[in-house]
């Protein structure tokens, strides 16, 4: 949902539907179709029958999760530690590392994308070549595989700021230079980024364009316009980037586990150079390194439905929130 | 929403400043890291002042932590090259010591359907090279064999490369899972595989009884067999420090070597050390 | 300080309004913190340029000892990446893929076959359905029904990849097996078809939107020359938004070639040099994630390994340069710019 956020941007700005001068000659088309077929054309058929496929593989996928998963979904599977291996207990120290990780990553991602949105849109020229040097870099860095961010994670934050940081501060010892919350977090900043942008760029396009002129019209600076009309303005969409970046970042595992991801920690991460349970990593890690295939796989099925559930929940939320705003312009 | 961002900002502060007690940490071998977590477990249990952080990786990661500095104890299930005995001693400025924890033998696990039970180390190596391709060369059906194998950094993997394969190279059809039960699980559900790995895993497959020779006995991997080194594919699971372990760590592996430790050892299904063993030889070879 | 403030951004100021800004009379005060947060504002925008640069140097940092550094030149090069290599005696030479041994092997064309050969499936597999449910939310759904097939899929799109590949895995993987008998079970098709349904979503919203923001003017005309619904898909809304199908299925391209966690987890990791789509795979973005944690820093293997997430990054940004280039040429054909 994410990406398709980033994705329907490239298009969106098509929108306005009836952009004249189309050079596309409708083709004359021929009368010999005899009147049945005209009625029960095949495409209709055809695609719908494609759709509900689609359909099926979801419900499919989720209906063997949540069977395989809802049984072991007590409260104490999502308030207690993993014990016994990994064997029993239950998958708190991961939740808590996805969350810890996730409001760290927005703490980075929102400031930066929102900033970048009203550069954009407020700022820059729409076809000055800074403009489309943002852009250009925003598509591309949509388009950059997770696993180059886990490479990129690990060989300029880990080893190059981390290490950088312990040379100056830390007299050489390790403290920054290796795999840690913070540098997991900043990787899926800077892959999250491209959905906050486009998502407040979005949102602040909707705004109308009265609002922003009458600021003018009663003497505001450009900065107090943005300050007191687009950002509360733009808050819902805002805040829709932030819950899609969250929803993507908490499901992504290969940025993370060369940046900051542990097998297991007796402890909460407190620190920003903790390492950190997370449950993407958490489900990677028990479907192939449990000590004991069988009974984990109940706790591994909990595991995956709880990472399902949490994404959902979050896009679901991201979808109504979106809606309000929609209603809100509309209406 | 000022205020909550004004909380999470704090919280964030206080994170960056609450350097406190440096926990003990243990990066390695992905057969030794449950072991390592059970441990861990239990010793924070009884020793409240002290946290653990078990982090996994193969062993590669176990030997290469300490080389770069970033563990205090390396778990490896394969024991360590000069070469690497080396390195550490250049940037860390400090002799390896290496301590023996428990004992393993490398099980070869075959589907519970095929009726195989025991294997030649010459057959394996045949089978990993893919020259024997099918089941019907060792007695089973007229089908070919899957072969799983560990990914290429894994102490597991160079273990049974070396005393297997004599160092060559296995076959490119080996599928590489990343870890020992992701390849219980296949072959659990593949009736033509066959894999290798730890033995504290192997639950929902046949284990085989293997012979180091065509005249050598057919030996099932007990503790009495891998303890004796009559079971051929045994081996040391090792933990490595840089120096002498002082302080907590010190305590943490007497601990380990000791009685509580070593019940632990084997409730995982690993093998305790035979009794004399006691504290770790400081030797650097 | 009697001078007068000048707006740094004056020259390209293009708020909606284009006002001039200095007429009206605003605190000096004021005026100084706009010019200082436009120019922070400025900053972090070019930060996200910044990002880009930054990934490609510290990759090609790392990347680049395997074409320069002679220590690593003693293990591996460019060339004994692509040519065959010999194995063990009385063996033909062969594509090798055995980075831990006596003589490491670096062969990347199993590699980039397996890459090819998974992403090759997915999109076989996502495409027509992808396009269809495209087609059919767009030109013949219900409002209501289409109002549900959106979010469906939406959904489709927010399952995590480890999710589908731990469903790979366990669920799909025997359903093939049990199905077809294939020797392995886990295999390129297996991987293929699971990244196929991830990929959907990528493929279907920017086909649909594509599809969508097909002028009414020549829906309209279609039906007043008395075409049906099949005719004035076929014949008119899909030629006018063929180049955005093709951009949607070159980002879902994109996505599939770099898509991590479900070929780690549902491919078998085999790099076998063969066509047969039931063999095991071993690709690009696996051996990295499988590889990459344990091996130790500066040594060639880990050079190799940041040299494939180099090519991937290439690979992935020319594939995806052919998307936009088809979404420009979608823009130029709808707008009729440059028609």
């Amino acid at each position: 949902m994410t990406h398709v956020s980033t994705d329907s941007a490239i298009i969106s700005d098509l929108s306005p539907t009836d952009a004249g001068g189309v050079s596309l000659a409708a083709p004359i088309l021929s009368g010999r179709k005899s009147r049945l077929l005209r009625k029960l054309s095949l495409l209709p058929i055809l695609t719908g029958i494609l759709t509900l496929c689609v359909v099926l593989m979801l419900v499919i996928i989720l209906w063997n999760i949540v069977a395989g998963g809802i049984g072991g979904l007590t409260w104490e599977f999502l308030t207690a530690n993993p014990t016994e291996g990994m064997t029993k207990g239950g998958i708190f120290p991961a939740i808590f590392g996805t969350v810890f990780l996730v409001i760290l990553m927005t703490i980075f991602a929102i400031p930066v994308g929102v900033a970048t949105a009203i550069f954009l849109r407020y700022y820059a020229k729409p076809d000055s070549r800074m403009a489309r040097l943002v852009r250009v870099a925003v598509n591309n860095l949509a388009g950059v595989p997770s696993i180059v961010f886990g490479l990129f994670g690990l060989g300029f934050f880990v080893q190059f700021v981390g290490r950088g940081i312990d040379k100056a501060f830390y007299g050489g010892g390790l403290a920054f230079g290796q795999p840690a919350i913070i540098w997991a977090s900043l990787t899926l900043a800077v892959l999250t980024l491209p959905v906050v942008i486009v998502t407040t760029e979005e949102a602040m396009r909707a705004i109308p364009r009265d609002y922003i002129e009458a600021s003018y019209a009663l003497g505001a600076t450009r900065w107090q316009t943005i300050w007191r009309v687009v950002i509360p303005n733009s808050l819902s969409g805002i805040l829709t980037g932030g819950i899609l970046a969250v929803s993507r970042g908490a499901g992504e595992v290969a940025p993370i586990m060369f940046t900051g991801a542990a097998y297991y920690l007796p402890y909460l991460p407190a620190k920003l150079n903790d390492q950190f349970m997370e449950l993407g990593y958490h489900v990677y890690v028990l479907s192939t390194q449990s000590p004991d295939v069988e009974k984990t796989l109940p706790l591994l099925y909990s595991t995956v439905l709880v990472l399902l559930l949490l994404t959902f929940a979050l896009n679901a939320l991201a979808v109504l929130i979106r809606m309000r705003l929609r209603m809100r312009y509309a209406g | 929403m000022k205020r909550i961002i004004a909380a999470i900002l704090g919280t964030a502060l206080v994170g960056v400043l609450a350097f406190a007690g440096k926990p003990i940490t243990i990066k390695g071998s992905d057969t030794m890291v449950i072991l390592g977590q059970r441990w861990a477990e239990d010793y924070m249990k009884t020793h409240p002042g002290t946290t653990i952080q078990v982090t996994r990786g193969g062993s590669g990661t176990g030997i290469a932590a300490p080389i770069n500095g970033s563990a205090d104890i390396a778990e490896a299930s394969r024991p360590m090259k000069d070469k690497e005995k080396q390195e550490v001693k250049a940037k860390r400025g400090a002799d390896v010591v290496e301590i023996p924890t428990a004992l393993d033998g490398i099980a070869i696990y075959v589907n519970e359907k095929n009726p195989i039970t025991k294997i030649t180390t010459a057959q394996l190596k045949s089978i990993y090279q893919a020259d024997t391709k099918k089941w019907t060369a060792l007695g089973g059906p007229n089908a070919e064999i899957v072969l799983y194998s560990r990914e290429n950094n894994s102490g597991t993997y160079t273990y049974f490369k070396e005393h297997i394969l004599k160092e060559e190279d296995f076959s490119v059809e080996c599928q590489t899972l990343p870890g020992t039960a992701a390849i219980i699980n296949a072959v659990a559900k593949d009736p033509n595989g066959i894999g290798y790995g730890g033995i504290g895993y192997s639950k929902g497959v046949r284990v085989l009884s293997v012979a180091a020779s065509d005249s050598s006995g057919y030996v099932e991997p007990t503790e009495a067999s891998v303890a004796s080194g009559q079971y051929p594919l045994a081996r040391y699971l090792y933990w490595y420090c840089a120096g002498a372990p002082t302080g907590d760590t010190k305590q943490l592996v007497n601990w380990v070597l000791g009685d509580a430790g070593q019940r632990v050892v084997a409730d995982v299904g690993y093998y305790p050390l035979p009794k004399k063993t006691g504290m770790p030889e400081q030797k650097a070879k | 300080m009697t001078e007068v403030v000048r707006h740094p951004d004056q020259a390209d100021s293009s708020v909606p309004s284009r006002l001039q800004w200095e007429r009206y009379a605003v605190r000096r005060g004021d005026r100084w913190r706009d010019i200082w947060i436009g120019r922070l504002i400025k900053t972090i925008a070019v930060s996200t340029i910044a990002a880009i640069v930054l990934i490609f140097l510290f990759i090609g940092r790392e990347a680049a000892p395997v074409l320069t550094s002679a220590e690593v030149h003693q293990e591996v090069t460019v060339a004994k990446m692509v040519v065959p290599l010999a194995s063990r005696p009385g063996q033909p030479n062969a594509f090798i893929w055995q980075p831990v041994s006596d003589t490491p092997k670096y062969s990347l064309l199993p590699l980039l076959l397996g890459t090819l050969k998974a992403t090759l499936i997915a999109i076989l597999f996502a495409a027509p359905f992808a396009v269809g449910a495209a087609i059919y939310s767009s030109e013949f759904a219900p409002p209501r029904i289409r109002e549900v097939i959106k979010p469906v899929i939406e959904m489709l799109a927010g399952i995590p990849s480890v999710v589908m590949g731990f469903f790979a895995l366990m669920v799909l993987a025997s359903v093939l097996k049990d199905s077809f008998g294939w020797k392995f079970r886990l295999n390129a098709t297996n991987a293929g078809i699971a990244l196929g349904v991830a990929i959907i979503p990528v493929i279907y919203t920017v086909a649909e939107g594509a599809l969508r923001a097909v002028p009414r003017h020549l829906r309209e005309a279609a039906q007043a020359l008395g075409a049906t619904p099949w005719e004035t898909a076929r014949r008119v809304i899909l030629p006018a938004a063929a180049p955005g199908i093709f951009a949607g299925v070159a980002l879902g391209l994109g996505r599939a070639v770099g898509e991590t966690m479900i070929v780690l987890l549902a491919s078998g990791n085999a790099a076998i040099w063969s066509a047969d789509l039931t063999d095991s795979i071993r690709t690009m973005s696996a051996t990295i994630a499988a590889e990459l944690a344990e091996v130790v820093n500066g040594s060639a293997h880990y050079h190799v390994l940041f040299f494939i997430g180099a090519l991937l990054f290439l690979i992935t940004f020319l594939v995806n340069s052919l998307g936009e280039l088809y979404i420009g040429r979608l823009r130029r054909r709808l707008t009729g710019v440059a028609g």
